[in-house]
């Protein structure tokens, strides 16, 4: 039942292109120093992984990414976060805006009480991208598609979100996050509340989702950074501390604090 | 770790199947408890029992009235005598006019039926009708001109104390002490019925009929009560359902987190909790000596309800709005909605049912309240309908709680009877519009 | 390959697939060694032992790359079950491999220099056929390996009873010629080595037999390989 996505050949990514790029990027709650000194670079159709022990500031830094962090009153950025050269902080930005080309899926999967249909339709309906039903049906089918779960539900499109198993509500998240074509997608932890097979298809979603989008996951398992994305990135109490391939990081990681993360070891 | 032990106490390790002086005391504590519970749970039951039989002992003979029924010819001598049928000139006669028809038409009856009539005076028999009934008379031929001149048909009320005799209020014993009445003009009255005179009926009158003098209680309905009432309740629930809304949508989404919205919230709470006579004087110096609206009106009723339920539903709001999660907010938000559109689109058709329940609830509470409104003047006795709205909002007129308070201050022992009715159908309003807010409730519910 | 299900991850059974084809690829490699190198000797031909001296640094060079890959699918797909069983058997056969080609190249290297001297009459066809006999094993050890078939795995491990009696009888008749002549002993020297390194081929098949076995009944077969070299015998026939 399962529709698996198309096989990809290797992917070809051009080393140079950046798709978004922090530079010494600082966050703070109030008076504490959530952030310091981030310095990364996402690059397009590849996968980035954020890993580190838990409240090191892999969530904060991804939230930043589409300012849902503007939504905390007492948070505070500073630094550039450019997309396509841009300032994500910029005044003139609207996070509105930003939010449609910066996607992001949650840790439990939160469809809208709504149709399925519904659900995805909303955000290209409150952007305007649809001029008449056909155009939106496309788009909805599309999205569906892209986010492998259109053969499991094409027959109950008006059925509720919410009617779905774990694995399929979180691959609807998905969809009804690439409905709005975003470049970019932020993921926080999106199989932590998931099964081990419904983590699987999503992994195998995500690693076909790379052939059009870049892809930034936040995780607790570093099993999962390493088998699905490309480029890992540590974060330790608040510092990235290491950013490499992910095969090199797996395998020879520069920074002891590194190893010590990945090979369980306290210290 | 594992070779840190527990210090050595007094624990010995027994049988499970026997109980330790512990336990025995704790279950029984337990079972004192529950028992303790029970008890309270009966004396609640057994009170809310025996309000409502003594309400309902005492007010459910208010549904049936009783009704003389006469064949009334319509003397166009008497009632027409240009033969215009005009109703402008027919309307120069009183009821004056009118009441020697009805006495004439009894009188016809009681010979007909061939009952006898020594002991009682004609005024005697006359008296037995009702004294509204001449009235009532008089609108139909005045709604109907054309009757003039025919013998038609026609139920009227009994007179207060015949209706009381038939009901047991009234005996014998007290009818020789009466002024009103006399045993002589009751023993006529069971002649009556014996013939088929009078009857007694559902009395639709109740629910329909204005307000009576003390002298006529039969004649005595909540027609305007209900009216003021209903238009009352229909102020409260478009007022203060969208502003209520709309104030709790903005402390709780938008506004910022500060010392003023903390002082704000903690004065909604405060005015749930302000007794009700308190609105009433608010209503009274800002909405009839400042603004200047006419006394016992809809309107001010209205508007003082308003006040009084506002608190009510924007604290019933705050909670349906903080219930729906926040992963809604986010997933609405990551989407791209704006914060207007993640509200609008999102919370708050998840928050409907507990925002509809608090309004019903609101409602509910305004339709019983009964303080404000004695001092806003509803006390008054209206026998007029209100007009339609909008304009009726300010004719005079009254309310339900406060029609009750009314009969109960009144002499009659028939006005006790009327006022329990009236209190029946007060619990009834209430008890569907409460069925509502469950029902309402259950079925949005089930979708979310 | 016959696994029973696909991963849902499709990139985990291409990597698989990925190493066990470089294996395969370093068998073929290997099989070729060997029968060039018992050809050389045979036919006495220099140029082809250059060749396959030359081609034993492209099966050093997988063995590396096979390595590389192993220690990358450990660390990130984190295997489990018969995965982890596929890839520790790829890792010890491409070092079975490797030492097997090593003695192809040894092989060689001694056609070489044997050029320069006498034949040993009967001697080179003799190790001819054990080669074969050897190659003959590995290649049913790598069939084995594809079709995931125990039982021909457990065959090859017996057929490696022949190779050693082969050994045995080689050993012989090069004492033999070495007794009676002085002269031969160089040469048979070299030929000795020859085929003592034939008969550790075969032993090294047999370990990937093993492995192959291993992988799928999940368990080493027990340690009764056949011992014919005559060594044990000859211990166990002292301590009597």
């Amino acid at each position: 039942m399962y529709d698996a996505p198309t096989n990809n050949a290797e992917i070809n990514v051009d080393q140079n292109e950046i798709k978004i790029s922090a530079r010494n990027v600082q966050v703070y709650y109030g008076d504490s120093h959530a952030i310091k000194d981030v310095n990364v670079d996402i690059a397009p159709r590849t996968v980035t992984a954020f890993i580190g022990p838990s409240g090191c500031g892999k969530s904060t830094f991804l939230r930043c990414l589409n300012r849902m962090n503007d939504t905390i009153d007492v948070c505070r950025v500073e630094g550039s976060i450019q997309l396509d050269g841009e300032d994500i902080y910029d005044k003139r930005v609207d996070p509105v805006q930003l939010r449609a080309r910066v996607g992001m899926v949650f840790q439990k999967p939160n469809p809208f009480p709504k149709s399925i249909y519904d659900n995805v339709a909303y955000g290209p309906r409150i952007h305007g991208m649809a001029r008449n039903k056909a155009e939106l049906d496309e788009i909805v089918e599309t999205a569906l598609r892209r986010g492998a779960i259109w053969n499991e539900v094409k027959d109950r499109l008006h059925a509720p979100g919410t009617g779905l198993s774990g694995g399929q509500q979180q691959r609807l998240c998905i969809a009804r996050a690439i409905a709005t074509q975003p470049e970019v997608l932020l993921m926080d932890e999106p199989c932590s509340a998931l099964d081990p097979i419904a983590t699987a298809q999503v992994e195998e979603l995500i690693d076909d989702l790379r052939t059009n989008y870049s892809v930034v996951i936040v995780t607790h398992s570093m099993q999962q950074a390493a088998r699905v994305s490309q480029k890992t990135a540590f974060f330790h109490l608040g510092n990235l501390v290491e950013f490499d391939d992910t095969s090199r990081i797996f395998t020879q990681p520069q920074d002891p604090r590194t190893e010590s993360y990945i090979t369980g070891r306290i210290g | 770790m594992s070779d840190i032990s527990f210090p050595k106490g007094a624990h010995a390790q027994k049988s499970l199947l026997v109980l330790d002086a512990r336990t025995r005391k704790r279950n029984a504590a337990e079972a004192r408890f529950r028992r303790m519970g029970l008890v309270a749970v009966t004396i609640g039951i057994l009170a809310l029992v025996g309000l409502l039989s003594s309400i309902i002992a005492n007010g459910a003979s208010s549904f049936r009235q009783t009704f003389v029924n006469l064949e009334v010819y319509l003397d166009p001598a008497k009632l027409d005598k240009t033969g215009e049928r005009d109703p402008a000139k027919m309307a120069k006669v009183t009821t004056f006019g009118y009441a020697p028809l009805l006495g004439r038409a009894l009188a016809q009856a009681v010979e007909a039926q061939g009952i006898s009539t020594e002991g009682v005076s004609k005024k005697d028999i006359e008296a037995l009708i009702s004294k509204e009934a001449p009235a009532t008379l008089r609108n139909m031929v005045l709604a109907n001109p054309e009757l003039v001149g025919q013998t038609i048909s026609l139920q009227v009320l009994a007179q207060g104390r015949v209706d009381g005799y038939f009901k047991g209020r009234v005996t014998m014993e007290s009818a020789a002490l009466d002024r009103n009445i006399s045993p002589a003009q009751l023993e006529m009255a069971d002649a009556l019925r014996a013939a088929g005179i009078i009857t007694l009926g559902y009395n639709w009158g109740f629910f329909t009929a204005p307000d009576a003098s003390d002298t006529r209680p039969e004649a005595a309905g909540l027609g305007v009560a209900i009216l003021g009432s209903a238009y009352m309740m229909m102020i409260v629930l478009c007022l203060s359902l969208p502003i209520g809304v709309a104030a709790s949508i903005y402390l709780e989404e938008f506004a910022p987190q500060n010392r003023w919205t903390d002082l704000i919230e903690v004065n909604i709470s405060n005015l749930a909790a302000v007794p009700s006579i308190v609105f009433g004087i608010l209503g009274l110096a800002i909405f009839i000596n400042f603004v200047g609206l006419p006394q016992s009106a809809p309107i001010v009723g209205g508007l003082v309800l308003t006040l009084m339920t506002l608190p009510t539903i924007i604290i019933a709001t705050r909670a349906a709005l903080k219930a729906v999660p926040p992963s809604i907010r986010d997933a609405a938000l990551g989407v791209g909605a704006s914060k207007m559109q993640s509200v609008f689109h999102h919370v708050l058709p998840l928050a409907m049912p507990g925002i509809l329940t608090g309004t019903i609830i609101g409602l509910a509470q305004a339709l019983g309240e009964t303080a404000p409104l004695l001092l806003i003047g509803m006390v008054a006795f209206v026998r007029e309908y209100p007009g339609s709205p909008p304009e009726g909002f300010l004719d005079p007129a009254s309310a339900l709680p406060v029609q009750v308070y009314n009969w109960t201050t009144r002499g009659d022992p028939a006005f006790v009877e009327r006022a329990s009715g009236a209190i029946i159908v007060l619990l009834c309003f209430l008890v569907i519009m409460n069925i509502a807010a469950i029902v309402l409730r259950r079925r949005f519910e089930r979708r979310w | 390959m016959q696994d029973s299900t696909q991963h849902i991850v499709s990139a985990f059974d291409r990597e698989l697939e990925a190493i066990q084809a470089r294996i395969m690829k370093m068998g073929g490699l290997v099989e070729n060694a060997i029968l060039e190198g018992a050809r050389s000797l045979d036919e006495n031909d220099t140029e082809l032992a250059e060749q396959v001296r030359d081609g034993d640094k492209a099966i050093d060079a997988l063995e590396l790359l096979i390595n590389e890959d192993v220690t990358r699918l450990i660390a990130l797909r984190s295997p489990t079950a018969v995965d982890l069983r596929i890839v520790l058997s790829v890792m010890k056969i491409s070092g079975n491999l490797e030492r097997i080609g090593d003695y192809a190249k040894n092989m060689a290297k001694r056609t070489g220099v044997l050029a320069n001297m006498a034949p040993i009459e009967g001697a080179h066809a003799a190790l001819r056929r054990m080669a074969r006999e050897v190659q003959f094993m590995l290649k049913d050890a790598l069939d084995a390996y594809i079709a995931r078939d125990a039982q021909l795995a457990h065959d090859v491990i017996t057929r490696d009873h022949d190779v050693d009696q082969m050994y045995n009888a080689l050993f012989r008749e090069f004492l033999t010629f070495m007794m009676e002549d002085p002269r031969n002993i160089t040469a048979c020297m070299h030929l000795h080595f020859i085929a003592k390194n034939t008969e550790r081929m075969g032993d090294h098949v047999t370990a990937i037999a093993e492995q192959v076995v291993y992988l799928v009944e999940g368990e080493l077969p027990d340690d009764s390989r056949p011992k014919a070299d005559g060594l044990s015998s000859a211990l166990d026939k002292k301590e009597a």
